[in-house]
């Protein structure tokens, strides 16, 4: 039905859209992009405590990012598709050199320090993954065969595997997500899926006991019983569910939040920027944003669905897959019903590599999606 | 695997990518859902919940510290007052690192070792969230500077406080006592509620017997903090009602000459009211300051007040317990009027020593010298000139059990029932008594003993001024008091019941006597008598502090003083209309006539407002 609806406009001709297809600019998630970076800014005002330096510096990020996506979107798919195993192998140098040469707080070593700015390889392979494992799999035949699948395999883990080194789980599992939904989508056997799963299962002894680090095993003890220990790690979960569940259905008003402004919310302006939003605007808040979220998502399903070629459809699926992975771990994570983990909510957190890389990955889908048509689609 | 499609089929291809991604919308729409029903259960179902947790995250209750009552003298000076003190003080949840936070605040402002010795302390005692002070008093400067640095101090705020202070110090320690805080045991048993914003509690003395007119009720202040417990804004309060204040009885001039007037001698005097019973003035000498209590003695402080030889803790007035000697006669002798053991006719020859049949050891006459008061002694001449074998003599006739029972009716051997704490009861002693403290029967020995104010009778400075007190007024029974009105209203007087039915001609007589040994050319306290414009009334006595053998004579040049005879002086006056009566003593002042009595003439003096020129001088001389 969606599928009919948009073939239908595709076909009528109309001078806007001709002339955006011609810029490479796909109107519709254009304007959920910029409806999203307004409700991210508005929140961030308020979850700054009304500091205006980070609203700034945030828009002058999305600035540059709707710049990088425009750039991005300018070149044709084929060629994304050529230099992909040169993004991916610029990415896999530079997560070596943070192995020996980065910079990092807090025990964990993260970023590559450029002089003018400090990088984070893993944002770069959050796109780079996807993109080389679209490629593979561009060329071959689908479903994949054991041979294809072992080396999806090996071009997910070996990054995956030095961020784990970092250490970073969050990104590593949602770059390994970005890799296996590509596979997924190629249409993976089921006897494959069924023994990733049964292997995942097996994988959590062992994550735990060999991989885990003790905060992050502490994250999955106090997801369980945060009362345990309200001053030290079940404080921010407490915290945060306090300030969402204290918001109730219309919320205590724009930057009116006791929870977020008198400081009870840890980490307010960036990985728990969500519980600012269902304080002060309630769950009629959270809809609206989940609702900004699905059009956004649904958008870029239809664009992999009408995609002109394999790589095309892969890179566009795992992407908008990847997206909802970002939203849904972090809606999980501060409502308490996931682990905390380090993943920021999408154009609403403050931060700054992780806003570029989003950008550059709907880059690729609007040049996707203001592809010339090859053939016409008739299913 | 064999795949028939081995060449690009984009139809088939893309059949298998829009089968997985149909899948795939299937999954988000389910993980979605879970996660939209995780937000409508926190914000729908659980709101009640979360709304009144957040509430009770960011508003806080503060109580509001009521300030304590004031206690004025008679004439409406103030003795107990409240001085707003700065305190910086420390909430233990709100700091991260407190060793961190103390070292900040040290290198700030002065914070000596012995404040952080105190302040941990304080800490193991403390309520959570509750302030705990780090240092009293600060100075304006070091405000300053705490105020500026104070972003840095998560954990520390300065407050203003109200601390009790005695603007007389040592003048009125042992009576009004001091507030000090509460410690473990009184956090026990005091209504926490009540003492919410209070961190001190009545010690001793008036702000202890007084302690729940004098707190006033505790008022609350409802705060929105942040996460680091600072106050943003006051959402709503309720005032505390601030204390009852208190109006004594006492006159803080007459207490300033009588605390001089013991000099450099311990002792005890007691003024009273004789037609209210008011504690006019009240002196335990040395006294101490009660300021230093109010924020915590120092233990070097406290070491020295307590190890001091002169024991300047020790409330002597109400606490000490003395032998009355002679002070006890015109009283003994009044008993024995009014039990017509004796008449007023009734005399005795006095050789100087007293024989008890079968008793091979004589009593001596203390206060004569060797051949005694002679013959034809009479009830006036035992009191005037302070004849002992008179009272051997009587008190065989009257027997201990009179003695005992109308001696009670003046105070003796029982509380007094003053508005105070601690009170001793003294002991006057009884068959009864000494058959339970002692486990022995009485012997008339023990009878002779006592007649004379010794053996094992014991009193109080309070008691002997009651005493005094009741033989003025001619048996009324008025309880000692020491504050006069509560918030200005009067305290309900004291209960005046029937005086003792006691033949009047007898209290003229007694009254006569102890006019005498004042006003008399032979009476004991004849000394006080010059320049006087009105008349006293009193009795001398000593009390020995160690026995002397019947053939031996107390010389005082050959014992250390901390032996001697304490000294003792009861009286009232004018004679004839009795206003105030006085009991005191002198520890180590050897006789009542010339140690204790000028200090009684003193006091009188000034309460009298005599304006001869003798008593300017005096005053003079003892102030200066």
């Amino acid at each position: 039905m969606l599928r009919n609806d948009f073939v239908r406009r595709m076909e009528s001709p109309g001078g806007d859209k001709r002339r955006s297809r011609s810029l490479h600019i796909d109107l519709p998630l254009l304007f959920i992009l910029i409806s999203l970076c307004g409700v991210g800014l508005l929140v961030l005002y308020s979850a700054s405590e009304q500091n205006l330096f980070y609203v700034k510096r945030q828009a002058l990020l999305m600035l540059v990012g709707f710049g990088a996506m425009f750039g991005v979107a300018q070149f044709p798919m084929r060629f994304w598709e050529r230099w992909s195993f040169v993004f991916y192998g610029i990415g896999l140098m530079s997560l070596l050199a943070v192995l020996f040469f980065g910079v990092g707080a807090k025990g964990a070593q993260r970023w590559l320090d450029l002089g003018f700015t400090r990088f984070q390889p893993s944002e770069l392979m959050k796109v780079a993954v996807p993109m080389m494992v679209s490629a593979y799999l561009g060329k071959r035949y689908i479903p994949p065969t054991f041979s294809h699948v072992i080396m999806v395999l090996i071009i997910t883990f070996i990054p995956v595997l030095l961020i784990v080194r970092q250490p970073d789980l969050g990104t590593a599992l949602l770059i390994f997500a970005s890799g296996f939904f590509v596979i997924f989508l190629a249409g993976l056997h089921k006897r494959y899926l069924l023994t990733a799963f049964l292997l995942a299962l097996a994988a959590i002894p062992i994550l735990w006991i060999f991989v885990m680090r003790d905060y992050q095993k502490q994250r999955v003890l106090t997801l369980l019983s945060p009362e345990d220990d309200k001053l030290g790690a079940g404080w921010n979960i407490i915290q945060s569910t306090t300030a969402i569940g204290s918001g109730g259905w219309s919320g205590k008003g724009w930057t009116l939040g006791t929870q977020s402004q008198l400081n009870f919310l840890p980490e307010s302006h960036t990985d728990f920027i969500i519980a600012v939003l269902a304080e002060e605007f309630g769950l009629i808040g959270v809809m609206t944003l989940c609702a900004l979220y699905a059009l956004l998502i649904g958008r870029c399903m239809v664009i992999a669905l009408n995609s002109q070629s394999q790589f095309s459809r892969l890179i566009a699926g795992s992407l908008s897959l990847t997206f909802f992975t970002y939203v849904f771990v972090n809606m999980s994570m501060v409502s308490g019903i996931l682990p905390v983990v380090g993943v920021p909510l999408p154009f609403i957190s403050y931060g700054g590599t992780a806003i570029v890389t989003l950008f550059l990955g709907f880059g690729i889908l609007m040049a996707i999606s203001t592809e010339p048509k090859r053939i016409r689609i008739d299913l | 695997m064999i795949n028939d499609a081995a060449f690009s089929d984009p139809a088939r291809e893309r059949r298998i990518f829009a089968g997985r991604l149909l899948i795939s919308v299937f999954l988000v729409l389910v993980t979605g859902l879970v996660v939209m029903a995780r937000y409508v259960d926190l914000q729908i179902t659980r709101h009640k919940d979360f709304a009144t947790h957040s509430d009770n995250n960011r508003v806080h209750v503060r109580p509001t510290p009521p300030s304590r009552g004031l206690i004025y003298d008679h004439n409406g000076e103030l003795l107990a007052d409240n001085r707003p003190i700065y305190i910086l003080t420390i909430v233990r949840e709100r700091s991260d690192n407190l060793d961190q936070l103390l070292a900040a605040i040290g290198r700030l402002i002065d914070i000596s070792e012995n404040d952080i010795k105190r302040f941990k302390k304080r800490l193991k005692r403390r309520k959570p969230y509750e302030q705990t002070p780090l240092k009293y008093d600060l100075t304006e400067r070091e405000r300053g500077i705490l105020a500026v640095n104070g972003y840095l101090l998560d954990g520390a705020e300065v407050s203003a406080r109200l601390m009790r202070f005695y603007p007389n110090g040592e003048l009125f320690g042992h009576v009004i006592g001091y507030v000090g805080r509460i410690n473990e045991r009184e956090s026990q048993t005091i209504d926490s509620v009540k003492y919410s914003g209070t961190d001190s509690i009545g010690k001793t003395g008036l702000e202890k017997f007084y302690e729940p007119q004098l707190l006033g009720e505790v008022g609350s202040e409802h705060v929105e903090t942040n996460a680091r417990g600072r106050v943003m804004r006051v959402l709503d309060n309720i005032d505390p009602q601030p204390g009852n204040n208190l109006t004594l009885y006492l006159d803080s001039h007459l207490q300033r000459v009588a605390h001089k007037a013991f000099k450099n001698e311990r002792g005890a005097l007691v003024a009273i009211d004789v037609k209210t019973g008011g504690i006019l003035a009240m002196v335990s000498a040395p006294g101490y300051d009660p300021n230093l209590f109010t924020s915590g003695i120092s233990q070097r402080n406290y070491d020295s007040l307590l190890n001091s030889p002169d024991r300047p803790l020790f409330d002597r007035a109400i606490r000490g317990q003395y032998p009355p000697g002679s002070t006890i006669k015109p009283l003994f002798g009044l008993i024995g009027l009014h039990s017509n053991t004796i008449t007023m006719d009734y005399a005795i020859d006095d050789p100087g020593f007293f024989v008890m049949e079968g008793i091979e050891r004589p009593w001596r006459d203390h206060n004569s010298k060797r051949g005694g008061h002679g013959k034809g002694v009479d009830l006036a001449e035992a009191i005037i000139e302070s004849c002992d074998v008179f009272f051997y003599k009587m008190s065989i006739k009257t027997g201990i059990d009179l003695l005992s029972n109308y001696s009670e009716k003046f105070g003796l051997g029982q509380t007094t029932g003053i508005d105070l704490p601690g009170e001793r009861p003294g002991i006057m002693p009884s068959k009864q008594w000494k058959k339970g403290a002692r486990g022995q029967s009485w012997f008339n020995g023990d009878t002779i003993n006592t007649s004379i104010g010794q053996g094992f009778m014991l009193a109080t400075p309070l008691q002997l001024a009651v005493m005094s007190a009741r033989i003025a007024s001619r048996g009324k029974m008025v309880t000692p008091k020491l504050v006069k009105s509560i918030n200005g209203e009067t305290l309900e007087s004291n209960k005046i019941t029937e005086p003792l039915a006691i033949n009047s001609e007898h209290w003229d007589y007694v009254h006569k006597a102890m006019k005498d040994v004042v006003h008399s050319t032979r009476g004991t306290a004849k000394g006080i008598s010059k320049g006087l414009s009105y008349k006293i009334a009193g009795k001398t006595g000593t009390a020995q502090v160690i026995s002397i053998k019947a053939e031996e004579e107390y010389d005082s040049s050959r014992i250390d003083k901390s032996q001697w005879d304490h000294a003792l002086f009861v009286a009232f006056a004018p004679a004839e209309d009795p206003q105030i009566a006085i009991g005191l003593i002198v520890e180590n002042g050897e006789h009542g006539s010339s140690a204790a009595a000028p200090i009684a003439r003193l006091v009188i003096d000034v309460y009298m407002n005599s304006n001869t020129a003798s008593h300017q001088t005096a005053v003079a001389e003892v102030i200066n």
